[in-house]
Parts: C-alpha cells; sequence; structure tokens
C-alpha cells in the first residue's frame, strides 16, 4: 500500500512537473509559458482533445482564475453571499476554461517575443510581448499582467490584447447582464451555466 | 444632398444635447432598447452584406489586399493631418503629412507604403479623438445604424469629419483643392472599402467572439470604448480596480 502511495505521488508530479516547471521571474514565466503552449499546440502528433486539456491544465494552474471571476463581478463582490460567490466561482471557472479552449482550438503558429517588463507595484508586473502569425498577418502586441504577491509563484490576471483589456471586456459584459437584471448573480450563473452546457 | 444637410444639422443638435446631458458617462446609455434594436439589424447586415464580402475579399492574392489596404489607409491619413493640428501634435502633423505625401508619389496613389519603411507612423485620428484630448467626455454610448458602436461625442465627431476631412471637402462636399474633385460615389467606396478591409481582418477575432461572448452587445461597447480611450490617450490604461483586488 506504502509503495502503490509513492508511487501515485511520483506519477502525479511526474504528470503534472511540465505544468510546475515555469520560472517564477514573471518575464520568464510568460516567457517559458507561452513557448510551452506553441509549441504544444503546433504538435501534430496531439489530437484536439489532448490539447483541450493541455490548455485547461496550463490555465488552471498559472491563471488566477478565482481572482479573474471576483474582479468581473465588480462592486457585486462586496454584497453578495459568500454562497452566491462560491458558485458563481464555480460557473465562471467552467465557463472561462471552455471560453479559453474555443479561443485556442484554432490556433494557427506564431513566433513569440517579450518585449520588456514594468514592475508596478510589489503584487504587479506588466510584461509586453508581441506576437507575430508565421502566415504574414500584422503583429498582435499583448500585455501580461502579473500577480506577484507569491514571488515564487507568479499567476495571470489579465491579457491586454492591443489595448483592450480581456478582464475589464468580460467585467463590462457581466456588468450589462447583471444591470438588466436586478443585480441577480444568480442570473448572472445560470447564464454562465447555460454557455457552459450548450 | 439639401436633405443631407438638414439632417446633419439635426443629429448635431440631437448630439450636442447628449454631450451636455448632465453626469452622461460612456458605460450609460442614450436609448439602450433602440441601440440593442439597431445592433440586431446592423447584426444581420453584417451576416447577409459585410460578412460575406469580407471573406470574399480575404480570398483576394495578398498584394491586392494590401494594396487595397494602404490605399485606403493613406486616403484617411488626409483625417489625421488637421487632427493632428488640432490636438498641437506637431510630431504627428509631420508624421502623417509626411506620410500621405510620400505614399501618394512614390507608393503610388498610396498602394504602395514606403513611408513606413521611412519610419513614418501616423495615428489615426478624428474629430471625436481631437475633442477627448480637448477634455470632452464621451457622453452617452448609443450604435448607429451600419457605422456602428459609438458615443454621444464620437457621432458628432463624426459630422464634423466630413467637414475637417480634405477627402470629404473634395467628394462629399464637391469642393476642388489643388486641382483635385471628386463625388459621393468616391468618398462613398472609400469608406465601404474601409470597412470591408476592416472587418476581413477580423473575421476570426468576430467569430470567435461572438462564440464566446454571453451578450455580444456589451462586448462590442466595452471594446470599442477601451479602444476609443487608448486612441485618445495615445496609449494604453490598464490599471482600474485591480489594485483593489488582493485576495
Amino acid at each position: 500500500m506504502k509503495k502503490f502511495s509513492v508511487y501515485l505521488i511520483t506519477l502525479f508530479f511526474f504528470i503534472k512537473s511540465p505544468l510546475l516547471a515555469y520560472s517564477s521571474n514573471p518575464k520568464d514565466f510568460v516567457n517559458e509559458l507561452v513557448n510551452d503552449a506553441i509549441s504544444k499546440l503546433s504538435d501534430k502528433n496531439l489530437n484536439q482533445e489532448q490539447k483541450e486539456k493541455f490548455i485547461e491544465d496550463i490555465a488552471t494552474e498559472n491563471v488566477d482564475i478565482n481572482a479573474l471571476g471576483l474582479y468581473t463581478l465588480g462592486e457585486l463582490r462586496k454584497s453578495s453571499s459568500e454562497n452566491d460567490i462560491s458558485n458563481f466561482q464555480k460557473s465562471f471557472e467552467k465557463y472561462f476554461l471552455k471560453s479559453l479552449t474555443s479561443r485556442l482550438s484554432d490556433y494557427s503558429s506564431n513566433i513569440f517575443e517579450i518585449l520588456g517588463e514594468d514592475k508596478k507595484s510589489a503584487n504587479y508586473t506588466m510584461i509586453n510581448s508581441k506576437v507575430t502569425p508565421k502566415d504574414g498577418g500584422p503583429e498582435i502586441k499583448i500585455d501580461w499582467r502579473i500577480y506577484t504577491k507569491n514571488p515564487d509563484k507568479p499567476l495571470i490576471r489579465d491579457l491586454i490584447v492591443e489595448g483592450l483589456s480581456l478582464a475589464r471586456t468580460q467585467k463590462e459584459e457581466f456588468a450589462s447582464i447583471l444591470s438588466s437584471n436586478n443585480n441577480d448573480i444568480k442570473v448572472l450563473i445560470s447564464k454562465l451555466n447555460e454557455f457552459v452546457s450548450n | 444632398m439639401h436633405q443631407f444637410r438638414n439632417l446633419n444639422i439635426v443629429l448635431t443638435f440631437l448630439v450636442c444635447f447628449l454631450i451636455t446631458t448632465p453626469k452622461a458617462i460612456a458605460s450609460d446609455e442614450c436609448f439602450e432598447k433602440v441601440s440593442r434594436s439597431i445592433f440586431k439589424f446592423n447584426m444581420a447586415f453584417d451576416e447577409i452584406i459585410l460578412e460575406p464580402l469580407a471573406k470574399g475579399y480575404n480570398k483576394l492574392p495578398d498584394p491586392v489586399k494590401k494594396g487595397t489596404s494602404n490605399f485606403t489607409s493613406n486616403v484617411a491619413t488626409l483625417l489625421s493631418i488637421p487632427n493632428s493640428m488640432l490636438q498641437g501634435n506637431i510630431e504627428q502633423v509631420g508624421h502623417s503629412t509626411g506620410s500621405f505625401l510620400v505614399n501618394s508619389t512614390v507608393g503610388i496613389f498610396g498602394f504602395l507604403n514606403p513611408a513606413e519603411k521611412m519610419g513614418l507612423k501616423p495615428h489615426k485620428e478624428d474629430v471625436g479623438q481631437t475633442l477627448g484630448k480637448y477634455g470632452v467626455g464621451p457622453g452617452c454610448y448609443l450604435v448607429l445604424p451600419i457605422l456602428g458602436p459609438s458615443t454621444a461625442r464620437d457621432s458628432f465627431g463624426l459630422i464634423a469629419d466630413t467637414f475637417v476631412d480634405p477627402f470629404a471637402h473634395v467628394t462629399i462636399r464637391e469642393n476642388e483643392l489643388f486641382g483635385v474633385s471628386g463625388n459621393d460615389l468616391d468618398y462613398f467606396s472609400v469608406k465601404g472599402t474601409t470597412a470591408i478591409d476592416f472587418r476581413a481582418d477580423n473575421v476570426n477575432n468576430f467569430e470567435s467572439l461572438e462564440k464566446n461572448s454571453i451578450d455580444l452587445y456589451s462586448s462590442l461597447k466595452s471594446i470599442y470604448l477601451q479602444d476609443r480611450e487608448n486612441k485618445i490617450k495615445n496609449s494604453v490604461q490598464n490599471d482600474d480596480e485591480w489594485g483593489n483586488l488582493d485576495n
């Protein structure tokens, strides 16, 4: 039994190790993570399901999904009950992961380059990067908001693509749904669940 | 043309009223129900006309697409020149003027973009941005038929653009400038092609947004407002309330 446990633990770390291997330096963290993602998503030996699994794992491990969910709730996060927040976060995570895998499913090969970094505070560092599509399309500037409160485990909180914050867009979309429904968080949760189940 | 001028006057008054409405901010809606109806109409218009045209346009050979895109961008630079002047941005006046002159001559009527290789990078500026630079707030948000997302300030800007833009001056205003003149068809052809070129560039982005939005109307509103803020500031503003979220 003990041997079996050791085997399981070793297997767990073996499987998880690629996701835990990224540097704690924000700039290297983004660089390693994106290049890993590019290599996996362009790997013709992996099928769609494996790629989706990879995206889900990498996002769960390296994106601060809980904080992102709270941010998108805006002021409502302060007035909602713990139970509602907890239900919202469960639904938000599923919604986020589904939306992310869908966005990356039509991935085409790109060249990624870090342009610089800007330490905003002890908790936040912005990493500036650009992506150049290999098919000759226009290059895209992407800024990464990295949460560095735990310096050993940086987490992604937002992507700003060509100046457009994905988190802010999501927050304003939710705000509109909430304002049309008397700020009822349960309506938002049900809409997220509906999206996930479709 | 007379009717067009009357419409301008009516719209100008309407937009002035909306801009001066107390406490109107961009996230506020002017008339949300009407805007959502117009949005539905625009989506249908996009599905039936614009998207098929954009997809067809994307099948053209790359040099043709690139040349068309360069041509429309070069014409749009004309609007940036007076606006950069009005904003007191001398450097951008130089970039816009230089780019237009180089591309219109060496770049064969703007189909090529040698100005970029010379380091000339004109920003796209319009009256809405100039007003924003002067401190005029966006006013409330609305959706215009065919033209899409806008604000009270930017709608006023769209009308004002036709008075400031040298290209509009020689086409829809039927004037002559340096011996050059055109007509309404020239103006609307270039604007239409600009719209198709933009839509063609964003076919995948739009599909992804449509697929992943719970409320596409609000997503596009947010994207439009963020984009306008960035264009007015000529920089990316991304600090808002993350600082308060420190769980």
